[in-house]
């Protein structure tokens, strides 16, 4: 059925008005842009809104499909805003959540115990916007390199930034190659 | 799950987080560590899986991703809506009309427009026309690596008649940049619909063959029954989408459950798998070939008159004779190309059904000309995080067709 700006517009309040009965504790500002519905909550609250989120049978957003981060720099107070979009199967709801973070030290609660496919997700922001996903079981790098110096998609990293090249591991460092019984090789490169 | 160890130790340089560990035994008592590419022939897109193998089963695998990032985002800021189309492209470079879709639906929300109707059937018509070069890709690499070389020429075959098909309408194979922000790069050429049902049973009759040399094949079943196999649970915990999702179970598919571009007017089939391995996952992307084609034969019958492009000049370049004739025309014309597009401020996530599933994009718009933030919701990269999950306990040759039926583009996860 095709579903009009007006329908969607209306889907979303219903939803909004069931999330503010349920976790309106968490919620700071809540409303609907360009159809979809959005919330703004609190970033202590991560977790248990999340939890929630996901447990509560009414709401049951069992899909966690994508978290990223936006730099608002001098814009705003806070200079992160972390966004994840979220989607039930059983009831074909869709939610914005946004949640503000600080410029130093920026934490947020990691979700990956509750779905497991937002594990690289956060690695993705931690990797490009630094931000750091408290209890997340392997938080690394993911697209860059682990000696790469900053974070590419904030806005105070240039576009043509240049790299220090970086070495060869130490030889110190235990080679793992030794044991497939070809150290030869590894030798080579190390000439 | 199990924890990886994450330590950091080097292969030849590289860090690999994992070493092998201690096992109980008094004659084996180390584990193996395996360096599966970045550039393996097995691996059709650089990628690397460091497994650690007790024999030929894989205890744990660490997926090593970023080979091929090019900063898309980031690129995305610096240039206009219309510029970011040629970078869109080389998201998903075996689709890339959907690509191109997504992001014009994304800029044209942020507007608050709608393309005209004949524009919106034709972007479905190339969009399932792209869908269907990536499944046929998909499974024509995959069978070849278990052997069935036969079925990869038939289907590049097959992906032949397409990719003429694009060539005619676009000018190009591979890269196209096809979409507009409110509209195409051009209508639809003379005498489409009749070539394409021509190459639809070309199409036909390639799967067919393909079908009766795979689908009952013993060695292509021993490879890939019971393989890699996720549960719709899972499915939904990894938050995997499309062919991988629909093939373990999972009933969702953007087209249906929510339409874009006057999908919502064809009348079409979500195949769905129950097992969720390999030759599941391997069946619902045949029988999507085969309703994609349903939607371009319904949507070429009832193809509407009339334009293709929106009329406003402050979303698309005018007609270059009114460029050259008259004063606003001109005006028009530079403001186009000098500020570009516009759109208010604000926030938007378009998803569309992409050859591997929801392909969505957020875009943060500052009411410049150039978006401010852009970030693509890649679906490969996604199901690359299912990838370990899918692996554990798999013998080493499970990783080809596993790997095949992931269907990582490199472009796409990486960007």
């Amino acid at each position: 059925m095709p579903v009009s700006d007006e329908e969607r517009g209306q889907k979303s309040e219903e939803l909004l008005g069931k999330l503010q009965e349920k976790l309106g504790d968490y919620i700071l500002e809540s409303g609907v842009s360009l159809g979809d519905a959005e919330v703004r909550i609190r970033a202590e609250g991560v977790s248990d809104f999340f939890r929630l989120l996901k447990l509560d049978s009414e709401l049951a957003f069992n899909m966690f499909l994508d978290v990223t981060a936006v730099d608002w720099m001098d814009e705003r107070e806070d200079r992160f805003e972390v966004v994840y979009h979220m989607l039930s199967l059983s009831t074909h709801h869709r939610l914005r959540v946004k949640v503000d973070l600080p410029e130093q030290s920026p934490r947020i609660a990691s979700v990956s115990q509750l779905w497991a496919g937002a594990n690289f997700l956060e690695r993705e922001v931690f990797d490009m916007y630094g931000i750091e996903f408290e209890g997340h079981p392997d938080l690394r790098r993911i697209l860059m390199y682990d000696e790469f110096k900053g974070y590419p998609l904030r806005k105070d990293y240039p576009v043509q930034g240049k790299q220090p090249r970086i070495p060869l591991r130490a030889p110190e460092v235990e080679n793992t190659a030794r044991h497939m019984h070809r150290s030869e090789l590894v030798q080579i490169g190390r000439g | 799950m199990k924890e990886l160890l994450n330590v950091d130790y080097g292969i030849g340089g590289v860090t690999t987080h994992m070493r092998p560990r201690k096992e109980g035994d008094d004659l084996h008592s180390e584990t193996m560590i395996l360096n599966l590419g970045p550039a393996h022939p097995a691996t059709h897109g650089t990628v690397r899986i460091v497994a650690e193998l007790s024999g030929e089963k894989i205890l744990d695998a660490d997926v090593e991703l970023g080979y091929l990032h090019r900063g898309f985002e980031k690129m995305c800021e610096t240039v206009d809506y219309n510029k970011v189309m040629p970078y869109a492209d080389r998201l998903n470079y075996v689709s890339p009309i959907i690509n191109n879709v997504g992001w014009c639906l994304t800029v044209e929300k942020l507007l608050g427009v709608e393309v005209p109707k004949r524009a919106q059937y034709i972007r479905v018509v190339m969009s399932e026309l792209s869908r269907m070069c990536d499944h046929l890709t998909c499974l024509g690499a995959s069978a070849m690596e278990l052997g069935a070389f036969t079925v990869m020429l038939y289907l590049m075959q097959a992906r032949e008649y397409l990719w003429e098909l694009i060539e005619e309408v676009t000018g190009a194979r591979l890269t196209i940049s096809y979409g507009r922000v409110g509209g195409l790069k051009d209508d639809l050429p003379e005498g489409f619909g009749d070539r394409m049902a021509e190459a639809f049973t070309g199409i036909r009759r390639h799967l067919d063959n393909s079908d009766r040399l795979l689908t009952r094949n013993r060695i292509f079943i021993d490879r890939m029954c019971d393989v890699g196999a996720l549960s719709a649970e899972q499915a939904a915990d990894f938050s995997l989408t499309g062919p991988l999702a629909r093939a373990s179970g999972l009933d969702y598919d953007v087209r249906r459950d929510f339409p874009y571009s006057s999908y919502e007017d064809f009348d079409f089939e979500v195949p769905l798998g129950t097992k969720g391995d390999n030759y599941d996952r391997f069946l619902v992307r045949f029988q999507e070939l085969i309703e994609s084609m349903r939607i371009c034969e319904q949507a070429m019958e009832n193809l509407p008159d009339g334009e293709i492009s929106l009329e406003d000049p402050r979303i698309v370049l005018n007609p270059k004779d009114e460029v050259y004739s008259s004063i606003d025309g001109m005006i028009n014309h530079f403001e186009m190309v000098i500020f570009g597009v516009q759109p208010p401020k604000g926030d938007v996530y378009i998803p569309v059904e992409g050859g591997n599933g929801e392909l969505g994009f957020y875009t943060v718009s500052d009411g410049t000309g150039r978006p401010y933030k852009v970030h693509v919701r890649a679906p490969s990269f996604i199901h690359m995080g299912a990838v370990r999950e899918m692996l554990l306990g798999e013998t080493i040759a499970d990783v080809v067709p596993t790997f095949g039926m992931v269907n990582m583009i490199g472009g796409e996860c990486d960007r």
